[in-house]
């Protein structure tokens, strides 16, 4: 059974193997690798591609399900309609608020929880691990309505627990104005989704070499200066992938705005406002006109990152 | 490290835990509050009572609540095993095979994990009510794939990459047959990895809200955070808080179980896919 024809390693194949064999083994494994790899890429490009594609065809229509006699071509018209109307941009501008406070308070609040996990004796270290696991399995839709009810005037303890503060009394209605209302939907995001940026982190922390604190420490660095110039530098292509990830999901807000505000008080984000037009009003096209500005938009951000920032997720993930 | 500085860092740990537990036991603390308690702007109810509960898994309530429960668990189940199975031979593929479509794989999955749902959404919504899938269990499994396929793929290959396959070479030299060292030495190696794999999918397709309230209308299929986002709406003359707050505890129940026992592998799984140097 055992000839041997096998060398140990692989690697070593192209030097003592001959020529042909080499190709047809390549190609067979090549084979193989697309007959196990292509059913899985099938499917993935079947429930995104697919309806893309179709969403880009029925944003040129005039097309409503409470009127589908008079489908009817009108080319970009839709996409002129969304674009010179103050709705989208008060989306725009909504959506572009929320990942920005939500991202930029995220990475400072999971940078600290690393770093207390990196630092926190092992002992105690499973606990915190699962602590802040919870958070991120907790589903948003909860989270938003323990948020929400926190807040809320009636059976809320915010008002009374924080009356102290300027500003904030016994009828202090969060949910009726914008601002305060897209603050409560921040503090509930961030919640949620500082975990997995902590996470992200805590793994580019173990990356910073060991010798090189020290080296620093020896020659005097403060806390900050090692911080700054050591610490920071050294976990960039982690802080990129996180905040690449979170970025483009905090621009997908949807769950925590529908339960809170329902998009009332100038709170409605993007994707709020796709949602509103397709399945509340049964606009077809314009629905689809805004998802696919949506997806633009996503795409535009993700190559921002990656082109703009040099962002390698390759190299990120150890592959080259 | 000194006594001192010890005290700071647990004192920071216990901090964690605060942030980390408090909206939760809000909810929890909610569910147990009595109609009359519900408005007395403290944390804690006066008088627990767990009329909630009651109320969610008997009558009206159960009605709805239960058939959600069922929907949620089936759907969710069905969805990960199907992305863990086609995971499986893809990272396989990717981990272990050389072949050139590697590098579009993984950049396709990452591209699918970035899709703003609600894009996918809109023309299903119409496509699902054309061929009589709007409001089943596979109208909601096929897009659920979209959310569970590429993380499966990502943290599979990733957790994949790091099993030492020479030991199947190994025990074949040793004298085990093919099937003996696939089934002795690899899936015992590769099993965590798919362990974790479908946890961290399970997760992610429980929490879906989108899909849930877009593509379903009855009880038939919408699932458990469809069913408490539409459900403040559905009420009559009572509060729904506290029996919103119950349903929100009982499906939480499951995510939290699956953390305390499975923490240091669900950590490896969120953080082996996305940074490793």
């Amino acid at each position: 059974m055992s000839t041997t024809t096998l060398p140990p390693t692989e690697k070593s194949a192209p030097v003592s193997a001959p020529k042909g064999t080499t190709s047809d083994r390549a190609r067979s494994e090549r084979k193989l690798g697309w007959l196990l790899a292509g059913p899985a890429l099938l499917v993935m490009l079947l429930v995104t591609a697919y309806p893309i594609l179709q969403a880009v065809y029925d944003s040129l229509f005039d097309y409503r399900l409470t009127d589908p006699e008079n489908r009817a071509f009108n080319g970009l018209s839709n996409y002129l309609v969304i674009l010179t109307d103050s709705t989208w941009w008060i989306s725009i501008g909504v959506t572009v608020f929320i990942t920005v406070v939500t991202v930029a308070v995220e990475l400072v609040l999971g940078f600290a929880l690393a770093f207390v996990m990196a630092k926190a004796l092992s002992s105690i270290r499973p606990v915190l691990r699962a602590a802040i696991l919870i958070p991120y399995a907790v589903i948003t839709v909860v989270s938003a309505f323990a948020w929400k009810f926190a807040f809320a005037i009636d059976t809320g303890f915010v008002n009374k627990w924080f009356g102290w503060l300027p500003g904030i009394s016994g009828d202090t209605d969060w949910f009726g104005g914008q601002w305060s209302a897209l603050f409560v939907v921040c503090v509930a995001e961030i919640w949620k989704t500082t975990p997995f940026i902590s996470l992200l982190l805590l793994a580019g922390l173990a990356q910073v070499p060991e010798v090189l604190q020290e080296a620093a420490k020896v020659d005097g660095a403060t806390w900050w200066q090692r911080l700054r110039k050591v610490t920071l530098p050294n976990m960039k292509a982690a802080i990129m992938v996180a905040v690449l990830f979170r970025t483009l999901d905090a621009f997908r807000v949807f769950d925590s705005i529908f339960v809170m505000t329902a998009g009332a008080n100038r709170t409605e984000s993007v994707s709020f406002l796709a949602y509103r037009q397709t399945i509340s009003r049964l606009e077809i096209g314009l629905g689809s006109a805004v998802s696919v500005l949506l997806f633009l938009v996503v795409v535009g951000i993700a190559a921002l990152f990656i082109k703009g920032f040099k962002v390698d997720l390759a190299q990120a993930r150890g592959e080259g | 490290m000194s006594r001192k500085e010890k005290n700071w860092w647990i004192v920071a740990g216990v901090l964690i835990v605060i942030y980390a537990l408090f909206p939760v036991a809000w909810i929890v603390s909610l569910s147990f509050k009595a109609p009359s308690d519900l408005t007395n702007g403290q944390f804690l109810p006066t008088d627990a009572t767990s009329e909630n509960y009651k109320g969610i898994f008997t009558g009206a309530g159960g009605d709805l609540f239960l058939p959600a429960l069922r929907n949620s668990f089936g759907i969710c189940l069905i969805a990960t095993l199907i992305s863990c199975i086609l995971a499986m031979f893809a990272a396989y593929a990717i981990a272990r095979l050389d072949f050139p479509g590697k590098k579009f794989i993984l950049g396709t999955a990452l591209a699918v994990a970035i899709f703003p749902v609600i894009s996918i959404v809109t023309p299903l919504f119409n496509l699902w009510r054309n061929i009589g899938l709007y409001d089943t269990w596979p109208g909601l499994i096929i897009p659920y794939l979209s959310l569970t396929l590429p993380i499966s793929i990502w943290t599979m290959s990733a957790f994949f990459r790091e099993i030492p396959w020479e030991m199947e070479q190994a025990a074949q030299v040793d004298g085990a047959t093919t099937w003996q060292a696939f089934r002795k030495v690899i899936v015992p190696l590769a099993a965590p990895g798919v362990f974790t794999t479908a946890i961290i999918a399970f997760f992610i397709a429980w929490n879906d809200f989108i899909y849930g309230i877009s593509l379903t209308s009855t009880s038939a299929s919408r699932p458990v955070p469809a069913a408490l986002g539409l459900f403040s709406g559905a009420s009559q003359f009572e509060d729904p808080t506290g029996v919103i707050a119950a349903a929100a505890v009982i499906v939480t129940i499951p995510v939290v179980v699956l953390v305390l026992l499975f923490q240091r592998r669900i950590v490896a799984g969120l953080t082996n896919g996305a940074v490793k140097g």
